[in-house]
C-alpha cells in the first residue's frame, strides 16, 4: 500500500463490486420488469400493439381513465395548496394532528379504501336502499370510482408542498403585504412562483397514481365491460382473458405515462438544485 | 382566531386555507374511515371472534405478515447496498440508475403485477431458470415477497441516501485514525448513525407491503390456506356479500399496521435518544 487515497475513498475494487451489486438489484428488480412490459407489448409488432390500443374497450377504458383524471386531479391540486399553505405557513392548535391526518390514506390498503365507500354507498351500506329508491348509483359507477380515486390520490399534492413551503418561510409573502400587495396578489405572484416545481411533481405522482390505481377502483368498479372498467382494471381483465399481448400494449401505455412521470421529477429536481 | 388557537401572522387566508382543508379532508378521508369503524362496531366481539378464528383467514393473515416482514428485511440489505452506490459509488450513468429507483412508486401497482409475473412465472426464462434450480418464485409465497420486494424498495433507499449523504465523513475519518478498519467502521460508526433513516425506511416498506394488492395478485396464484393475501381475501368476502366479514378483515388489517407503525417508531425514538441525536 504505496500511494494512499483519501481514507474515506473506496478503492477500484471496492467500487466495482459496489457498482455491480447495485446494477444487478435495480437491474432485475426494476428494470428488467420495465423491458418486459416492453417486449411483450410489442413482440406481435406495432400493428397489433395499435390494435390492441384502439380497441373500443380499451379506448373506452381510456376515456373513463381520463374522465376521472380531470376530475380528481383538480380537486386535490386544490385541497393540496390549501392544505400545505395552511400547515406550512401558520402556527396553530392541532397542527401536528392535522399533519398525520393528511397522510392517513398511505397508511389504508387501497383495497380498504374501495371497501369503504362500499359501506356508505353499496346496496348493503348507509345510504344504500335510499339511493337504489332513486336510481343513483355510486358504487359500480363513475362516481364511486372518482371518490375511491380522490381518497387514495389526497396526499400527494399537500405531501411535496409542506416541507418546500415551510423551508422557504414566509418572509417574502411579509415583504409583499406591507408593500401593499392583497393576500391573492401575494400567492400568486410570490409564493406560486416559488413553490411551482414542486407543486408540478406533487400533479405528477397524483396523475400518476390516478391514472394508475387499481385495488381501490378494483373494489368500487364493479367491473362493467366499456362502462366501469379503467385501463389497469382493463389491464386486468385482458390479462385474466389470456389475451396477453393486448394487455401488456395497454400496460405499456400506462409504463409510457409512468417512464413521463420518471423524467419530469428528475427534471424538476434539477432546476431546484440550481435555484440554490 | 383571538383565543390563542393560532399563532399571531401578518399572512392572510388561514381561515379561508383552514377552512377548504378541514372540509375536504372530512368529506374525502375521514367521514368514510368513520363509516369502517361504525360499521365494524356493529359486527361486535362475536362478529370479530367468528371471522378472525376461521382457518382459511388465519392463513392469510400470517402469509400477509410474514411476506411483509421478510420483504421490508430484504428491502433493507438492498437499499442500503443501492443507497450506498447512489452516494458513493463512481458510475458514469449513476443519474439514470437514481431517476429508476422510482419507478416502483410511478408504475401503476397491476402493470407491475403481470410484468413480475411474466418475468418469473415458470414458463418465462428467468422464472423457469429459478424453478429448476429448486427456486420457484410466481405462484407461491415468494412470489408475494418479490412483489413486496418490489414496491418497498424505493421507500429504504429515499430514506438512507440523504441520511448518508449528509453524513460527515470526519466520523470516518477519526474511526480510521483511530485503527478502525474500514468493516468495523462500517458497522459501528456508519450504520448505528443511519440506523433512524434504516428504521424509517423499513415501515414505510413494511407497512405498504401489508396493504398492497395490485402488484401480488398476479404472482401470488391466491390458493386460499397458502397463497391468498388478506386485501385479496376482504374482496372475496365482498364479492360473497359477507359485508362484516370484509368489514372486521379490514379493520384488524388497519390495526396491525397501525400498532406495527407505532412499535416501530417507539423502537425509533429509543434509538435516535439511544444515539444523542
Amino acid at each position: 500500500m504505496k500511494a494512499e487515497h483519501s481514507i474515506t475513498r473506496s478503492s477500484f475494487v471496492e467500487n466495482a463490486i459496489l457498482t455491480i451489486a447495485a446494477l444487478l438489484i435495480v437491474g432485475t428488480l426494476i428494470l428488467l420488469p420495465l423491458l418486459v412490459i416492453l417486449h411483450a407489448a410489442f413482440q406481435e409488432g406495432f400493428k397489433v400493439w395499435l390494435a390492441s390500443v384502439t380497441d373500443p374497450d380499451a379506448l373506452s377504458a381510456i376515456w373513463l381513465t381520463l374522465g376521472v383524471t380531470a376530475i380528481v386531479v383538480p380537486l386535490n391540486t386544490l385541497f393540496g395548496i390549501a392544505t400545505a399553505w395552511t400547515i406550512a405557513k401558520f402556527r396553530f392548535k392541532g397542527r401536528t394532528l392535522l399533519l398525520s391526518l393528511v397522510d392517513l390514506p398511505f397508511a389504508v390498503s387501497p383495497v380498504i379504501a374501495g371497501l369503504i365507500f362500499v359501506l356508505i354507498f353499496g346496496r348493503q351500506g348507509w345510504f344504500g336502499e335510499e339511493l337504489i329508491e332513486r336510481g343513483i348509483k355510486i358504487i359500480f359507477g363513475f362516481p364511486g370510482i372518482v371518490l375511491a380515486t380522490l381518497f387514495v390520490t389526497f396526499p400527494f399534492v399537500a405531501r411535496e408542498l409542506i416541507p418546500l413551503m415551510t423551508e422557504q418561510g414566509s418572509e417574502e409573502e411579509q415583504a409583499a403585504l406591507s408593500l401593499g400587495a392583497t393576500g391573492w396578489q401575494t400567492f400568486f405572484k410570490i409564493t406560486l412562483p416559488n413553490i411551482k416545481w414542486g407543486l408540478l411533481y406533487g400533479i405528477i405522482l397524483c396523475n400518476a397514481r390516478a391514472m394508475g390505481e387499481f385495488g381501490a377502483v378494483s373494489v368500487v368498479s364493479g367491473h362493467i365491460r366499456g362502462e366501469t372498467t379503467t385501463l389497469p382494471l382493463h389491464v386486468e381483465v385482458l390479462y385474466n382473458e389470456y389475451h396477453f399481448t393486448a394487455a401488456f400494449a395497454c400496460a405499456s401505455l400506462m409504463a409510457g405515462l409512468a417512464l413521463v412521470t420518471l423524467v419530469i421529477k428528475t427534471i424538476v429536481e434539477m432546476r431546484s438544485n440550481e435555484q440554490f | 382566531m383571538d383565543f390563542h388557537f393560532k399563532e399571531k401572522s401578518i399572512l392572510p387566508g388561514f381561515g379561508l386555507s383552514l377552512g377548504v382543508t378541514v372540509f375536504s379532508l372530512s368529506l374525502i378521508v375521514l367521514l368514510p374511515l368513520s363509516a369502517l369503524l361504525l360499521r365494524s362496531s356493529q359486527a361486535g366481539v362475536s362478529g370479530f371472534i367468528e371471522t378472525l378464528s376461521q382457518p382459511r383467514v388465519l392463513a392469510a393473515f400470517k402469509v400477509t405478515f410474514s411476506s411483509a416482514l421478510q420483504a421490508a428485511l430484504i428491502n433493507v440489505v438492498l437499499g442500503i447496498v443501492v443507497a450506498w452506490f447512489l452516494v458513493r459509488g463512481r458510475f458514469p450513468l449513476k443519474r439514470l440508475v437514481d431517476a429508476l429507483v422510482d419507478l416502483p412508486f410511478a408504475m401503476p401497482t397491476a402493470v407491475s403485477g403481470i410484468a413480475l409475473t411474466a418475468l418469473f412465472a415458470p414458463n418465462a426464462p428467468l422464472g423457469g431458470f429459478l424453478a429448476q434450480h429448486g427456486f420457484p418464485v410466481a405462484f407461491t409465497p415468494r412470489g408475494i415477497t418479490l412483489a413486496m420486494i418490489f414496491v418497498g424498495l424505493p421507500f429504504v433507499i429515499r430514506n438512507v441516501q440523504p441520511a448518508l449523504a449528509d453524513l460527515s465523513r470526519d466520523l470516518e475519518e477519526a474511526a480510521n485514525s483511530l485503527g478502525a478498519t474500514r468493516f468495523q467502521t462500517l458497522t459501528r460508526v456508519v450504520l448505528p448513525l443511519l440506523l433512524p433513516s434504516i428504521l424509517s425506511g423499513f415501515t414505510l416498506a413494511f407497512s405498504r407491503a401489508l396493504g398492497e394488492y395490485g402488484s401480488v395478485v398476479f404472482i401470488a396464484g391466491n390458493l386460499p390456506f397458502k397463497t391468498e393475501i388478506v386485501s385479496l381475501l376482504i374482496i372475496t368476502k365482498l364479492e360473497s356479500f359477507d359485508v362484516t366479514g370484509a368489514t372486521v378483515l379490514a379493520v384488524s388489517l388497519l390495526t396491525l399496521s397501525f400498532v406495527s407503525l407505532f412499535l416501530i417508531n417507539l423502537l425509533q425514538a429509543r434509538t435516535a435518544k439511544y444515539f444523542g441525536n
